[in-house]
């Protein structure tokens, strides 16, 4: 395979040059006007099959292919002695990418996996050589492109586009007829998809928040008591009891709690006056879904100095002393608070069910 | 050996099997002009084979499935940790298939890479006016492929089901859930319904290794053949006109150099894929709807869509008991329509402007375009907007720049810096074709003053050569005057195009944007310092140097690119 004779070599162009048979170097030829038929200029093709979807004369016939005129190629590089050069530095090329090639085989042979470190040599490994293997085919390919072949440069000529044989433009009634079945046809494949999933219904607007649910704490899964809270300050995610491992539940229901020092809640602000006037919170605790309005990422920061819940994906910003009202970023509505409470046994549970749907706006969510 | 041996006489061995076979004749001896920038698309295609390759290895051992299950595998710090069938199956790729973290990195690399050199194909094809007639189907095409490729991507990194992807499909699908009417049903039946469902990912693998790849070869496929059909464009340059297609034959110097850059590419991925790691799923961990990262960002290519998100103020109305959730679906949908609707229009709206139906086979440099230039200049800008702001927290982080402030900036930037790229670019233009002008009125400055007999000093200049007068003296896009009297008095009855107040828009968008520095024959400066003998010389150089500067447009247009002569239709 790495036999110099490989390149383009004196004898082997006449029979190369056939495929060239007509084309001419292209200072002779680029400013010939194709005069109709007959004179042909440099690799066009026959003028008939350009010209024509209908009729295609056969080869040789009248109208067809001219006789081609034997021009060939330049047979040799430009430059003998830097050829010769060349020529070493491809063969030298190649001959890296064969050891390369064998080094890949010999690393996926060596190197094991099954740990972080065994994988990081094995990629090393496997990847250089792989690299190294394209990169100097690559290399070697380009310098006998460059160096090794003579450089050439020809010409040949545009034809004109345009055919009107499929009558599109010429039969209106065709055209339109075409253009109306396309429209049920289109339509058909997509009634096809109804039964990819079932209709929304009111899914969006519970979660699976009941009366007497308890939180538990996300990780843990523990119940929570408000005295379990030694000072104020951090955020906690909670979960439903009964669902801490349903993604699906969680994905609407999960729900953050954070201890404020008294008197910092102020619950007037609520932006949504009239629909939140219990108070829902347990001893300076307030739950908030964690469920961002936006688009649904779960607002996972919480900035206990300024009381500030920051969704890092689109850094809408909730006031959390106020109602998780929106301070900045681009979700519209506040958080929804969950009602919360004690049960029997001092454990944070829920009064009942979000009073209005949590996370990213829909079309039919309404003015809750 | 036989081998070698029928490989080293490689012409003769096809021609004996293949002799007279025209098909094959015309192919190779198709003609390839060159020019760096037409290997962009070399490089989107090559990335597309690499994808196709890597994507099948990776095929063969990844588990598509949302099934529940404990992890027990080599990746210890995960060891009893619950995870879907998907993550765990690309953990296993990862750490117990050899070669398999390669595979997986060359496939993300080359994703990445793929959507990138479609993104500067087609700013080359804009930028250069190669989508003009006859070529607006394929410029379609690439739209249609560019789009495709971002769902492509979308889809291709959101399937190992870790939390970092998991973040961008809940965006995704919160996006689609604020459509107006149909968005709710739209997430139900994607996500078979209530997100995140258990269905996702199985369906989004059919249609990331089966719909798409196939649509993509369909296209691609299409949009080689109508290339190969209506032959390339080619830059200006020495005996290249409208007419005539120059460069070298397919076989065997564009096969050669095409097969060498194919090699380039992979060995790019391979080494970026060794050396450089890219989404490390078992660092970020398995989805989990409750967690998330801070500094989350997705694939460059999304970056735009991300910062659009991100930019837009909390704007939502509720009429008649609906949601209008503006501030979804506005920044998801607006800039991607912006960019590519205005992108598939603006041929035929520069068509319209213009009034050139002929065809363009003749690449315009981007200075001798200079609204089209500017036009492109501001929608990347608009672009590079949105995508910086799609990272507004890590500058804000890196900069120490108030996160809210760089919202804020980004909020006016994104309508002040299109303007201002669009004015400046034009200007620049301007500028380098007024330089141009000099080069060819008086040619090269080559630093000696000579005395004349008289005593007069005169700068000596060299004339320009043959190529580059050529490439400079091309025709500016010849401007055709509208079916007009637009520059006509008043007096003038203006012909039915232009009648009305859309005629009147037309007329006044003409005017911008065929805004060229006049080139008013070679005296118009009256500097006549240059016109020695020398400087003479250089404007007479070439004849066509001197009909380009000639005192019409569109006659020097007319014959320098050989007397473009299709009707127009």
């Amino acid at each position: 395979m790495t036999d110099s004779t490989a390149g383009p070599q004196p004898g082997d162009n006449e029979p190369t040059g056939d495929l060239f048979s007509d084309l001419s170097a292209h200072a002779s030829g680029a400013g010939d006007e194709p005069a109709e038929t007959r004179h042909r200029v440099i690799g066009t093709p026959p003028p008939a099959e350009a010209r024509s979807l209908l009729k295609t004369p056969p080869p040789g016939a009248p109208g067809g292919p001219p006789v081609p005129r034997q021009r060939e190629l330049p047979a040799d590089p430009d430059d003998p002695v830097s050829a010769k050069r060349a020529e070493r530095v491809v063969v030298a090329c190649f001959l890296i990418a064969t050891l390369a090639g064998l080094g890949f085989i010999a690393a996926y042979l060596i190197f094991q996996v099954h740990s972080v470190t065994n994988v990081l040599h094995s990629n090393l490994a496997l990847g250089s050589t792989m690299g190294l293997a394209f990169l100097a085919l690559a290399v070697g390919a380009v310098i006998w492109v460059r160096r090794l072949m003579p450089t050439v440069e020809l010409t040949e000529l545009r034809k004109p586009e345009g055919a009107e044989a499929s009558q599109f433009t010429k039969r209106p009634m065709v055209r339109r007829a075409l253009i109306a079945a396309t429209v049920p046809v289109a339509l058909a494949p997509i009634v096809l998809l109804r039964d990819l999933g079932p209709l929304p219904g009111t899914k969006l607007d519970h979660t699976v928040w009941r009366k007497g649910m308890r939180l538990l704490n996300y990780g843990a899964n523990t119940p929570i008591r408000p005295a379990d809270f030694s000072s104020p300050g951090g955020m906690i995610t909670v979960v439903p009891d009964g669902f801490q491992d349903d993604f699906n539940a969680l994905a609407k229901a999960a729900v953050i709690i954070i201890k404020f020092a008294p008197n910092v809640i102020e619950f007037s602000a609520r932006p949504e006056p009239g629909k939140v006037v219990q108070n829902w919170t347990v001893d300076n605790i307030v739950a908030y879904s964690k469920i961002c309005t936006h688009v649904g990422c779960p607002a996972a920061l919480y900035e206990h100095t300024t009381h500030h819940i920051l969704c890092p994906c689109h850094q809408s910003t909730f006031d959390a002393a106020r109602g998780a009202q929106v301070i900045f970023g681009p979700a519209t509505r506040a958080l929804p608070q969950l009602p919360m409470t004690v049960d029997a046994q001092g454990y944070l549970v829920a009064r009942h069910d979000f009073i209005e749907p949590v996370g990213p706006s829909f079309w039919e969510r309404g003015p809750s | 050996m036989a081998i070698d041996k029928a490989l080293a006489g490689t012409g003769s061995w096809l021609d004996e099997r293949f002799h007279g076979a025209k098909g094959f004749r015309t192919f190779f001896r198709k003609i390839f002009p060159d020019h760096w920038t037409f290997m962009l698309g070399e490089i989107a295609l090559y990335s597309f084979v690499i994808l196709l390759l890597t994507g099948t290895f990776l095929a063969l051992f990844f588990q598509p499935s949302m099934t529940e299950m404990v992890y027990h595998g080599s990746y210890v710090k995960l060891d009893g940790v619950h995870m879907s069938k998907a993550y765990a199956s690309t953990l296993n790729i990862s750490f117990d298939v050899r070669g398999g973290l390669l595979m997986r990195q060359i496939h993300h690399w080359a994703a990445n890479l793929f959507v990138a050199a479609i993104l500067v194909h087609m700013l080359r094809i804009f930028f250069t006016g190669a989508y003009r007639k006859p070529r607006e189907v394929n410029w379609l095409i690439g739209i249609v492929l560019f789009t495709l490729a971002l769902l492509e991507g979308l889809f291709g990194y959101s399937l190992p089901d870790d939390l970092l992807s998991g973040a961008g499909l809940r965006i995704t699908q919160g996006v689609l859930q604020s459509i107006p009417v149909v968005g709710t049903y739209l997430s139900f039946f994607l996500f078979g319904g209530e997100y995140p469902g258990n269905d996702i990912i199985p369906r989004m693998y059919i249609l990331h290794v089966l719909l798409i790849p196939g649509l993509f070869a369909a296209l691609i496929g299409a949009h080689l053949f109508i290339m190969f059909h209506q032959k390339h464009t080619q830059m200006p340059g020495k005996g290249r006109t409208n007419k005539n297609v120059v460069g070298a034959p397919m076989y065997p110097y564009f096969m050669a150099k095409t097969g060498a850059f194919f090699l380039f590419v992979f060995a790019a991925c391979a080494l970026a894929a060794t050396f450089a790691q890219i989404n490390p799923i078992w660092i970020y961990g398995p989805y989990n709807p409750l967690a998330i990262s801070a500094g989350s960002q997705p694939d460059f290519y999304m970056g735009f869509l991300e910062g659009s998100l991100r930019i837009m103020p909390a704007w939502q109305w509720v009429i008649f008991g609906h949601t209008f959730a503006f501030n979804v679906f506005i920044p998801a949908l607006l800039p991607l329509g912006l960019i590519m609707t205005g992108a598939a229009f603006w041929p035929f709206i520069e068509q319209w402007i213009t009034g050139d139906k002929r065809e363009h086979h003749l690449n315009d440099r981007p200075r001798n375009a200079p609204a089209r230039t500017a036009v492109g200049m501001a929608a990347v800008s608009f672009y590079g907007v949105l995508w910086l702001e799609g990272a507004n927290d890590v500058i804000a982080q890196h900069f120490d720049i108030a996160l809210y402030t760089v919202t804020e900036i980004a909020r006016v930037a994104v309508f002040a810096v299109p303007i201002l790229a669009y004015i400046i670019t034009k200007r620049i233009c301007l500028g380098l074709q007024r330089k141009d002008l000099h080069l060819l009125e008086h040619g090269v400055e080559t630093g000696i003053i000579r005395q004349l007999p008289n005593g007069e000093f005169i700068e000596e200049t060299r004339p320009l050569g043959e190529d580059e007068v050529a490439k400079l003296a091309l025709p500016q896009p010849e401007r055709l005057p509208l079916p007009v009297g637009v520059s006509g008095g008043e007096d003038d009855v203006p012909p039915p195009g232009m009648r009305g107040s859309i005629g009147r828009v037309r007329a006044r968008l003409n005017r911008i944007v065929t805004e060229t520095v006049p080139m008013n024959g070679h005296g118009a400066n009256g500097h006549g310092n240059g016109h020695g003998p020398d400087g003479q010389g250089a404007v007479s150089s070439g004849d066509q140097a001197h009909a380009a500067i000639g005192s019409s447009g569109r006659e020097a247009g007319g014959d320098s690119t050989g007397g473009d002569g299709s009707p127009t239709s």
